[in-house]
């Protein structure tokens, strides 16, 4: 498919010397994050929230994307007198490790051929975890001058995130809003990801992975993976009462154009997807989720993860979300409990599916604002 | 779309009676799990008048998010499921008010108040009272009253005990009572606190503060 790569964007960026030793092993001798902030920080540093971003999301929380566009992927819960309120906190998110907006990935120059015109990582870039994610996060807020977050918030793959902010940095985080995730990926989560893995592969433009040298990407194999990963972002009762069983008009005859609307759906979701997002970074995200599992980095007990934690938790699950269902959710409350930690925890009744975090959800934005005024209180912040 | 700032509410004006009695109990400064906290009324009263670490457990969902969207540290569960992963000692008080008559396991939902907490604090429904008597006498048929106000097969209520019930079990299981009162159904301290028999025919409400003996 004759498709151009993901353009090429000037992202506001740190970079942030000293590089970054990996989980693997590896280093990576250059480390650069992209990032956005809105709001303003206090003079005493200690409004700062960050926001963790999904699998498939960036920095562009709350302002129009420089590649497709569209409004912030989170425009509906930070802002001006939104639940994360940007004239009371200032908000900082950055493009993950191994990302294609602007963060080091396997779209940068590699570091390690002393070349005056390095190639790209490709699928080369070293293995990271979502701990690595974090480490480079943390090397940012020092950077800015920030020894403590207010909180630290993120749902899906920015929950995993959030809880290894909590694990990892316990000092540095005040509050922390872990949202429709889990402590670990189950082999369901592993098996979806390796069917969007398995069709970029199988993209005959894959190339082994050096696509972008023949003037390539993979993009009917990316959008595949995307048309997989976006029937699990969704719940039954939402297709439904989106879809339903419509057909298309015209093209309702040929028996395998894009008959139904929810396939054409999914087609637009896949071929949108391919023009913002880089195939190998891709695989190499969703390896990192697949790797994931708190406990196990501590000896196999969960609520090692948090031993003596003084962070204060909101656990945030959704009734219709099936990727990470409620139990899971249950399960961090529990081990929570288990540390005797501060710990709220809520299923938003919603029929949205794990989508729903991103969604206009009243009782899920007025519970974070509530949680977020409570902890602002606690911790002293200026009303 | 913009939220509407709630103030966080200020409560101790208006509390439920026999919550004032509970909290009156309580300590300043001490770390208190509320299990089946409603919307959160008597932790937020124990945090902002005495300085307490108060949570709380509750099973409706829709007041679990109430609580929280209030900035109170409550979370979805309930006291048959949720206790055994706590800590042992984690508070100094334990409350269940007026829900151990609707646990599965009254028995062993105690035990693990009185592991996780120093002390506990119990309320329930005493149907030892006269009026319950005598509808059944009377009628023999189960009594509906205004605090056993559900037909029996609608009933949450599936323990319900008296207050001399309870006095046996806690001497069964070795707890200490170190504290008890009967109330009427709005929480008003009832006269008979000297004699448990009359306390037992008269008070509508058993409330009870409990340690390991």
């Amino acid at each position: 498919m004759d498709l151009p790569d993901v353009p090429e964007v000037a992202h506001q960026h740190a970079v942030l010397p000293g590089g970054l030793t990996l989980d693997c092993g590896q280093t990576l001798n250059r480390l650069t994050v992209a990032y956005r902030t809105y709001g303003a920080l206090n003079a005493g540093r200690t409004n700062a929230i960050l926001i963790c971003h999904a699998l498939t999301g960036d920095q562009y929380v709350a302002e129009q994307h420089p590649v497709t566009g569209r409004d912030g992927w989170w425009d509906m819960v930070v802002g001006p007198g939104k639940p994360i309120d940007t004239n009371r906190y200032f908000v900082i998110c950055s493009n993950v490790l191994g990302g294609c907006m602007g963060s080091t990935g396997p779209r940068s120059a590699r570091d390690d051929t002393g070349l005056p015109d390095p190639p790209r990582w490709g699928v080369d870039f070293p293995t990271i975890t979502i701990r690595d994610m974090v480490r480079a996060q943390k090397r940012l807020i020092e950077q800015l001058g920030i020894a403590r977050l207010f909180a630290v918030i993120g749902g899906s793959m920015g929950g995993m995130q959030v809880l290894e902010w909590a694990s990892t940095y316990p000092e540095s985080v005040f509050a922390a809003v872990p949202i429709a995730c889990a402590a670990h990926h189950s082999a369901q989560n592993i098996a979806f990801n390796e069917v969007g893995r398995q069709a970029i592969f199988a993209d005959p433009d894959w190339h082994g992975g050096r696509y972008w040298e023949q003037g390539l990407i993979p993009a009917r194999g990316l959008a595949v993976a995307r048309m997989v990963a976006h029937i699990t972002y969704l719940s039954e009762q939402a297709l439904t009462r989106k879809f339903g069983r419509r057909v298309r008009g015209a093209q309702a005859l040929a028996p395998f154009g894009d008959m139904f609307e929810v396939e054409s759906y999914l087609r637009h979701q896949g071929s949108s997807f391919v023009r913002r997002f880089d195939a190998a970074s891709y695989l190499t995200i969703t390896r990192a989720t697949d790797y994931f599992d708190l406990a196990e980095e501590h000896g196999g007990t969960l609520a090692a993860a948090f031993a003596k934690t003084r962070t204060r938790f909101c656990v945030i699950s959704f009734s219709s979300d099936w990727l990470y269902p409620t139990p899971e959710s249950r399960t961090i409350a529990r081990a929570l409990n288990a540390a005797a930690a501060n710990v709220s925890f809520v299923e938003i009744a919603s029929d949205k599916g794990h989508d729903a975090f991103l969604l206009d959800e009243p009782d899920f934005h007025r519970t974070l604002a509530g949680f977020l005024r409570g902890c602002a209180e606690h911790a002293g912040l200026p009303g | 779309m913009s939220v509407p700032l709630d103030p966080v509410r200020y409560v101790a004006k208006n509390m439920r009676l026999d919550l004032t009695l509970i909290a009156d109990m309580i300590a300043p400064g001490s770390r208190v799990l509320d299990i089946g906290c409603g919307d959160g009324e008597l932790i937020d009263h124990l945090f902002r008048t005495r300085g307490c670490d108060a949570r709380g457990i509750e099973i409706d969902m829709a007041e679990v998010t109430r609580a929280v969207a209030h900035g109170l540290p409550v979370m979805h569960g309930d006291a048959d499921n949720d206790l055994s992963q706590y800590p042992d000692a984690a508070f100094d008080y334990v409350v269940l008010s007026r829900t151990l008559q609707a646990v599965e396991r009254p028995r062993e939902v105690l035990r693990q108040m009185l592991r996780i907490g120093e002390r506990a604090i119990v309320s329930f429904p005493n149907f030892g009272h006269w009026l319950v008597r005598w509808q059944l006498l009377r009628s023999g048929r189960m009594p509906m009253t205004s605090v056993w106000s559900r037909p029996w097969h609608e009933t949450p209520n599936i323990h319900p005990c008296t207050i001399r019930d309870f006095f046996a079990l806690c001497a069964d299981e070795g707890y200490a009572v170190e504290k008890w009162l009967a109330v009427d159904e709005a929480g008003r301290r009832a006269p008979w606190r000297r004699f448990s028999g009359l306390a037992n025919l008269f008070g509508e409400q058993g409330l009870f503060q409990l340690r390991k003996a």
